[in-house]
């Protein structure tokens, strides 16, 4: 066994020699590998982090949620002459009370929201209020950085108390806490008794809120009632100016569950409720947790295109290695001559070449793996974006650079066996 | 099997070629017996079947017909395998053109068959410096055969060919590529390791060569003619 081990060694040794007897050449050769374990690792990191991103995203709309949203129908847009009439749409106080009846439901919070101008004595700026309850804040795993969210109490007084996003707070009071301070929303008042801590903006190319929460104003849902009423009034993009007023009397529903394994039964039920109660569908209904195994199922896609990406260069760089190696045999045509005549075997002639070409290829994989190591670091430094290099991709990507070696090292290795040492030794 | 102390035996031993339909027999029936210790040089003009009888004789080639007793062992059906082994670990090549690997120092071209019978390394370097001092190179270990001379790359095949301790030495024209006055040095050598046991076997078509030895076979169109 121990000379078993240290033939081996031999064996190796001697595969460097050749190999470093001709450095450009290896080099060269090698850097089909290399590019294609760097490419491997490269991508892979890319996308775990692009993956890890969306889950993390969605999870921040709460993977035990479904999230049921007013939808104004396209076929309810008015003409312009109709500018007076008055649209109708969305959630009513009927569903969130038949809603609020599925068992395995813990919490139904509605929000009521609409876009305003919010100002302080620092400025102006374009936000959301989002009128709800005070359970807002766990179920959408808010955090606060200043102050506290309202409660109930002053829920149910209808207090003009103020939660404000982070940006609309780097926006009115760049500078001190605004906890205490005053914003005005059309002529009212509120006063500013918590800050929502900075969230990633959400999801981009998902319809799924895709709005940037950090604008949002959180305020009592009895206080936007009493303020802001029902209606929702909308400037209408378009040639001519025109204005649209729609009732609507909650924007969302988030319904919390207990239990995440039931989130599809009890979004059936709603679906069924919401169905029979109204006409037209005005409404859309959210599942982050579907979204989730989308992303995942998306992900699953991307790893099979990034992983045929991948194979396609190492099969080139294994050609690459399997060419050099055949130049390389027959170059030493009378080598393996001399070696035959010396008493090697066939076996010991495909054992030398073959290490030599698992050489050249797990050299190029670990050069590879650094590069690859490398590769995510300066995309995220240079481009913001997550990158997770995992253990497992390595380890992959150069066992089968490894691999590689072997496999299209056989053909050549096989070819040197088979010369007859007669020609062999006569070859100039 | 102790009554006869040939190492080879060759029976009626035939070769012959196929290039397209055309048969070219290079050996026509040769018999031939080798005893241990023997001397023996085989001359013929080119063409005559030398080198395939060589060949033959060292395992790289298979006779087409006829029986080869190597050590009383009919060997003329084994596989490539049994016959590497046996040339691995009874036979010593030496050849016209060295034939030394341009990679390897001497003292690893040296030790080349002893690699491939799986010997101890710190054993084989050993035995390796031994041979390289019986052949007088013990100063040369590190140098790679281009930095050698036509003799001293000889000697170095000659101690390659020494390593694996075998049971005879095939020389094919092994001063075919030297001067005289090397050939000379090589031959004694030879005749040094032959007058202490060594079977030779030596190729040549140098009549001066072939007289080192007391045993003459001549060749003629793959036909022993002569045999003195």
């Amino acid at each position: 066994m121990k000379v078993k081990i240290y033939h081996i060694l031999k064996i190796l040794k001697l595969g460097l020699k050749n190999i470093f007897l001709h450095k450009l050449r290896s080099f060269l050769t090698i850097l089909g590998i290399v590019f294609g374990v760097a490419s491997v690792i490269a991508m892979l990191s890319i996308g775990e982090g692009a993956s890890y991103e969306a889950r993390e995203k969605i999870k921040q709309l709460g993977s035990n949620n479904i999230i049921v949203r007013s939808f104004n129908p396209p076929s309810s847009i008015k003409t312009s002459q109709d500018a007076a009439a008055i649209g109708l749409y969305g959630l009513k106080f009927d569903d969130l009370e038949e809603i609020k009846t599925i068992p395995s439901i813990k919490n139904v919070v509605p929000t009521w929201e609409c876009k305003e101008d919010i100002s302080s004595e620092n400025g102006q700026i374009t936000g959301r209020i989002v009128a709800t309850e005070p359970s807002f804040l766990k179920v959408m795993n808010l955090e606060l950085i200043y102050g506290r969210f309202f409660t109930d109490i002053e829920l149910k007084n209808s207090r003009n108390f103020a939660i404000i996003g982070y940006s609309i707070k780097k926006n009115l009071f760049p500078l001190e806490n605004p906890v205490g301070k005053t914003i005005k929303v059309r002529s009212y008042y509120f006063k500013v008794i918590g800050v929502v801590k900075e969230k990633a903006v959400n999801l981009t190319g998902t319809s799924f809120e895709s709005e940037d929460i950090n604008f949002d104003v959180y305020i009592p849902f009895t206080t936007g009632r009493v303020y802001f009423g029902k209606y929702e009034i909308a400037n209408k993009r378009g040639p001519v100016f025109n204005w649209e007023k729609n009732l609507v009397e909650y924007h969302r529903f988030i319904i919390n569950l207990l239990d995440t394994s039931k989130i599809l039964t009890v979004a059936s039920y709603v679906e069924k409720i919401l169905l029979s109660n109204h006409k037209s569908s005005d409404y859309e209904i959210l599942i982050p947790l579907q979204l989730l195994q989308q992303a995942e199922h998306t992900k699953k896609i991307f790893n099979i295109v990034l992983g045929s990406i991948a194979a396609i260069s190492l099969i080139v760089g294994g050609i690459g290695i399997m060419n050099i190696m055949l130049a390389t045999v027959t170059e030493r045509t009378r080598e393996i001559g001399i070696r035959r005549a010396i008493g090697a075997k066939k076996r010991d002639i495909i054992n030398q070449f073959i290490s030599e070409s698992v050489i050249l290829s797990g050299t190029g994989g670990i050069i590879g793996v650094l590069l690859g190591v490398i590769i995510p670091k300066l995309v995220t430094k240079f481009s913001g974006m997550t990158t997770i290099i995992t253990f497992w991709s390595i380890i992959l990507s150069f066992t089968i650079s490894v691999a590689v070696g072997i496999t299209f090292g056989i053909y050549p290795a096989r070819k040197a066996a088979e010369l007859d040492p007669i020609q062999a030794l006569r070859y100039e | 099997m102790s009554e006869n102390n040939n190492v080879i035996e060759l029976l009626n031993i035939k070769k012959i070629y196929k290039m397209g339909t055309i048969e070219l027999e290079v050996l026509r029936g040769i018999s031939l017996s080798v005893k241990k210790g023997e001397h023996i040089s085989i001359m013929g003009p080119s063409g005559s079947g030398k080198t395939t009888l060589l060949n033959i004789l060292g395992c790289l080639d298979k006779p087409t017909y006829g029986q080869y007793f190597f050590q009383d062992k009919d060997i003329s059906k084994l596989d490539d395998n049994s016959l590497s082994e046996i040339r691995s670990k009874y036979i010593g090549f030496i050849f016209q053109q060295f034939n030394l690997i341009p990679q390897l120092n001497v003292i690893e071209n040296i030790s080349l068959p002893l690699f491939y019978q799986g010997i101890d390394e710190n054993l084989m370097m050993e035995k390796a410096k031994d041979f390289a001092d019986m052949v007088g190179l013990s100063d040369r270990l590190y140098h790679r055969p281009s930095e050698l001379s036509g003799g001293q790359q000889q000697r170095v095949a000659i101690a390659r060919a020494l390593a694996n301790d075998p049971l005879i030495i095939l020389a094919d024209e092994p001063t075919g590529n030297l001067d005289t006055t090397t050939g000379k040095e090589i031959m004694k050598l030879l005749c040094r390791l032959n007058e202490e046991g060594k079977t030779l076997l030596v190729i040549t078509h140098d009549i001066n060569i072939a007289n080192y030895s007391k045993r003459i076979i001549k060749l003629l169109d793959g036909r022993i003619v002569n045999e003195s």
